[in-house]
């Protein structure tokens, strides 16, 4: 019984110390609420250390098979852990001009992270309904928690309403799976789904709400509706953790569910992930290019970024699961710098959140128009960077594969992207500021963010050993 | 009038699918009240609550009654957000129309 817990360890220890932030928060006085952000800081380190001392290579099960401790948990508990920590110090001084440097926000994104831990370490449908809602729920409340405004309020309502409903097909899909096999543990409906038992008319009805649900999550066309209102509404910080570490758990959720328990389907899935993937980069691209608002066009970068990301997933092998891995640890990495970026540049008073407030950014700073450039180019996939390489992998498995044509759609629509992306570019480098007035955020801030952008490039140089982890998780949790 | 017989399965996947549908028509034909969203999103649960239980009892498998209770505890807390959301909307919007969440566009 003792042995099972080591496989939950760092869910535990983020539930104690959401907890312990939350009673010490009561207590602290309004000057001295750094040291809730503090005590988050050290939890957050303390379970990346607990993470890494008890990864092991073979997968344990426990809990009666609820819960699974695989390297594919251990490698995305370890991104979300470091994304969540880099989230909290980018966006401290933005929190404390607002006055939403308060014990609820550390709270919540706590209980968010385990939610997406407990997602990314589940092996029943159950775990994984809970991981999703525990995680959704505390994001709906993050989106709001800026309670004097209407944009927030709005935005949250949106979401609410529309992972509602997310929730509600993917429950009805899951309903249908059980009634066709007859299990809830996914290691039991991949045998079913791969054997000949089960109705098959039932359990391809179940996965059209399946996929429904994931589509959602993972804010892909037609799914995609809220995310940019979202992304718009949310304060920068929460906007940045919505687009960050939820997206490693909605792909561990994708991983499991379609790669790992439904296996037996895996034409019928192919084929309606082919179509989530076209439209996503078209759309996504397309309509990228008319925003005025960055975070807008960031949102309809996501939804782009989010189909190619399915492009290689759609392989269905261990090359396509890796590069799909691939590409989003990349994303989450550009992403966490691009909102950084915004977060540094804004101030009391003013967000920088339209796209003209990065007008000569150079001549203000050369190094943060050097590392919005870095993001910028590999968002759009410019060699030497990381999204370069994240493309051409995805790319490659989807070509190995036989979908020509849809590497095809990949490389036209990624060049319509390119012209949003390097207008950013142009804007900061060949335009005249309008707004001189100088840069000032705390130093931990400024060193993290610069070696965030740094690593864009570095990973972009070397991708080898990023590449090999990502293969590793796939590989020795049996995808 | 074989369907007046004692309900099979066939019923209550068909009751199931139905309180599905008009909870989905709910959430999107509805142009008026937030607060009829949140009662639809309620009876969408409901009707996954009647596909889980029809399935148990057909396959003689506990799982699916327990998986029930799960859901039950977490539309009580997902109403409690919901209606804290929509709190906070009404006292910065000044009204629940469906019609008054258009600021954020583009």
């Amino acid at each position: 019984m003792i042995a099972q817990l080591y496989t939950v360890l760092p869910e535990i220890a983020i539930l104690v110390s959401a907890c312990v932030v939350l009673i010490v928060d009561l207590f602290v006085p309004e000057s001295k609420r750094h040291v809730s952000f503090w005590l988050t800081q050290v939890a957050l380190l303390a379970t990346i250390w607990i993470v890494v001392a008890t990864a092991q290579l073979a997968p344990v099960h426990a809990f009666s098979g609820m819960v699974v401790d695989d390297m594919l948990s251990d490698v995305l508990r370890l991104f979300a852990l470091v994304a969540v920590s880099l989230m909290l110090f980018y966006s401290r001084a933005y929190l404390m001009a607002r006055g939403l440097f308060r014990g609820e926000m550390f709270v919540l994104t706590l209980f968010s992270l385990l939610g997406m831990m407990v997602m990314m370490a589940a092996a029943n449908f159950i775990t994984l309904y809970l991981g999703l809602e525990l995680m959704s729920l505390s994001l709906y409340a993050l989106v709001a928690l800026q309670r004097d405004s209407s944009a927030p309020s709005e935005a949250a309502m949106k979401y609410f309403v529309l992972g509602a409903l997310a929730s509600g097909m993917l429950l009805y899909g899951i309903s249908m799976i059980y009634g066709a096999t007859g299990h809830l543990d996914l290691d039991r409906v991949a045998d079913a789904t791969l054997g000949v038992q089960g109705n098959r008319t039932l359990l391809v009805f179940g996965l059209v709400f399946v996929v429904s649900g994931i589509a959602f999550k993972l804010g892909v066309v037609p799914y995609h509706m809220w995310v940019p209102d979202v992304y718009h509404g949310a304060p920068t910080p929460v906007t940045l953790l919505i687009g960050t570490a939820p997206k490693l758990a909605a792909f561990a959720f994708t991983l499991r569910v379609l790669a790992g328990a439904l296996k037996g389907l895996e034409f019928d899935w192919q084929g309606m992930l082919i179509v989530l993937a076209v439209l996503s980069m078209v759309l996504g691209n397309l309509v990228a290019i008319a925003q005025v608002n960055i975070k807008r066009m960031l949102a309809y970068s996501t939804i782009a970024n989010m189909g190619f990301m399915l492009m290689g997933f759609l392989a269905a092998d261990l090359n396509g699961y890796s590069a799909a891995m691939f590409y989003v640890v990349a994303y989450v990495l550009t992403s966490l710098a691009s909102f950084g970026v915004m977060l540094l540049l804004s101030r009391e008073g003013f967000e920088a959140d339209q796209i003209d407030d990065f007008k000569g950014l150079n001549r203000r700073s050369p190094w943060w128009a050097f590392v919005m450039l870095i993001v910028m180019f590999s968002l759009a996939g410019v060699p030497p960077t990381l999204g370069f390489y994240a493309k051409f992998a995805v790319i490659e498995a989807a070509v190995n594969q036989g979908f020509v044509w849809l590497a095809v759609v990949a490389v036209l629509t990624s060049v319509v992207g390119a012209f949003y992306y390097l207008r950013v570019v142009k804007l900061m480098y060949f335009d005249d500021p309008v707004d001189t007035s100088p840069i000032v955020a705390p130093g931990d801030a400024r060193a993290l963010l610069s070696a965030n952008g740094i690593a864009l490039l570095v990973f972009g140089i070397l991708p080898q050993y990023l590449m090999g982890l990502c293969t590793l998780a796939v590989t020795q949790s049996h995808f | 009038m074989s369907f007046l017989t004692a309900p099979t399965l066939a019923h209550y996947l068909v009751l199931g699918a139905v309180l599905f549908a008009i909870s989905v028509a709910g959430i999107f034909l509805n142009r008026k009240n937030v607060l009829i969203l949140l009662m639809a999103i309620e009876l969408m649960l409901l009707a996954v609550n009647l596909n889980f239980v029809a399935f148990s009892a057909h396959l003689g498998d506990m799982a699916g009654q327990v998986f029930v209770f799960f859901i039950l505890t977490v539309a009580a807390a997902e109403s409690a957000i919901g209606l804290a959301i929509l709190v906070t909307l009404f006292r910065n919007v000044g009204s629940i129309n469906v019609d008054d969440l258009g600021k954020l566009k583009g």
